[in-house]
């Protein structure tokens, strides 16, 4: 019932980089997301930031200031963030922040 | 916020305290979310209470005992009625002026990436909030769920 903290995996495709955190994303499990989602971002420069949200188990307020400065960050490296696949919980607190106004958001067909 | 009637029976209690270790919000929010199954929860009613106590939780070790530790003290309590109330104390810095922590994107801490939606989040997520401040004293927020309710 307890995961402590969130893992992330990762995939480089053409000139996009896809970040996929799992497990939960609190103000715990930020820190250290944040710290390998940066190297990553500065090592592969990639054109597109695509954030794939659909395998979190648990996010509060925290996950969206991850979101944020990832896309602040590709910004100045010239690079476009897209969020992929949020589920429904997730959804909602993006939508609370009106996140996708911001965020181009994907959903695949399932 | 929604008071509770004096006439509710209360059904349990649960006092919590646990020193502000950012590894304690994950603690936190699942202990609550496991006392709380005894009023027979929905798997919507979980999540609503799991994220909004880690708001509260966090808020605690990131605003009231910024740069310091402190005890963060739990307390649940749940009714009769299937009402669950969790109140969550510290004896942080306080906030000078609740209303204006409250708005939507209003946050003291931009730097460490907060998004100023902890507050919001916790409304949305219950049926009731209430916050309790003193600048130097401390911070109460009490949060009301009505479990079955469909928000
Ligand atoms: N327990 C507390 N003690 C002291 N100050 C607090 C406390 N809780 C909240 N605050 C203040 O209220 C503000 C708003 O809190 P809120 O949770 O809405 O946003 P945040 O914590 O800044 O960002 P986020 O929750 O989105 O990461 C905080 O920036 C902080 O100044
Ligand atoms: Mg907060």
């Amino acid at each position: 019932m307890i995961k402590t903290s969130g893992k992330l995996t990762h995939t480089l495709e053409g000139g996009r980089l896809t970040l996929k955190p799992t497990g939960e994303i609190d103000h715990h499990s930020a820190v250290a997301l944040r710290e390998e989602a940066d190297a990553l971002i500065y090592r592969t420069h990639p054109e597109v930031l695509a954030i794939d949200l659909s395998s979190i188990e648990f996010m509060d307020s925290s996950g969206l200031g991850f979101i944020m400065g990832r896309y602040k960050l590709a910004r100045t490296l010239n690079c476009k963030t897209v969020i992929k696949n949020p589920g429904v919980r997730v959804s909602k607190i993006l939508a609370l922040a009106g996140m996708e106004r911001i965020i181009k958001t994907e959903r695949d067909q399932k | 916020m929604r008071s509770v009637a004096n006439n509710t029976k209360i059904k349990n209690k649960m006092k919590l305290q646990l020193p502000s270790l950012s590894v304690n919000e994950g603690m936190a929010r699942a202990a609550v979310a496991a006392f709380c199954a005894q009023l027979d929860p929905g798997a919507t009613d979980i999540a609503d209470i799991k994220c909004a106590v880690s708001e509260a939780v966090t808020n605690c070790i990131v605003h009231a005992y910024r740069n310091t530790f402190g005890v963060i003290y739990i307390t649940v309590t749940l009714y009769e009625d299937k009402l669950c109330k969790i109140e969550i104390r510290d004896r942080g810095c306080g906030i000078p002026d609740v209303r204006e922590a409250r708005q939507p994107l209003f946050t003291t801490d931009a730097e460490g990436e907060r998004s100023g939606m902890g507050f919001t989040v916790m409304e949305s997520f219950t049926d009731g909030i209430r916050v309790r401040s003193k600048v130097g004293a401390g911070t109460t927020v009490t949060l009301l769920k009505r479990i079955g309710s469909k928000n």
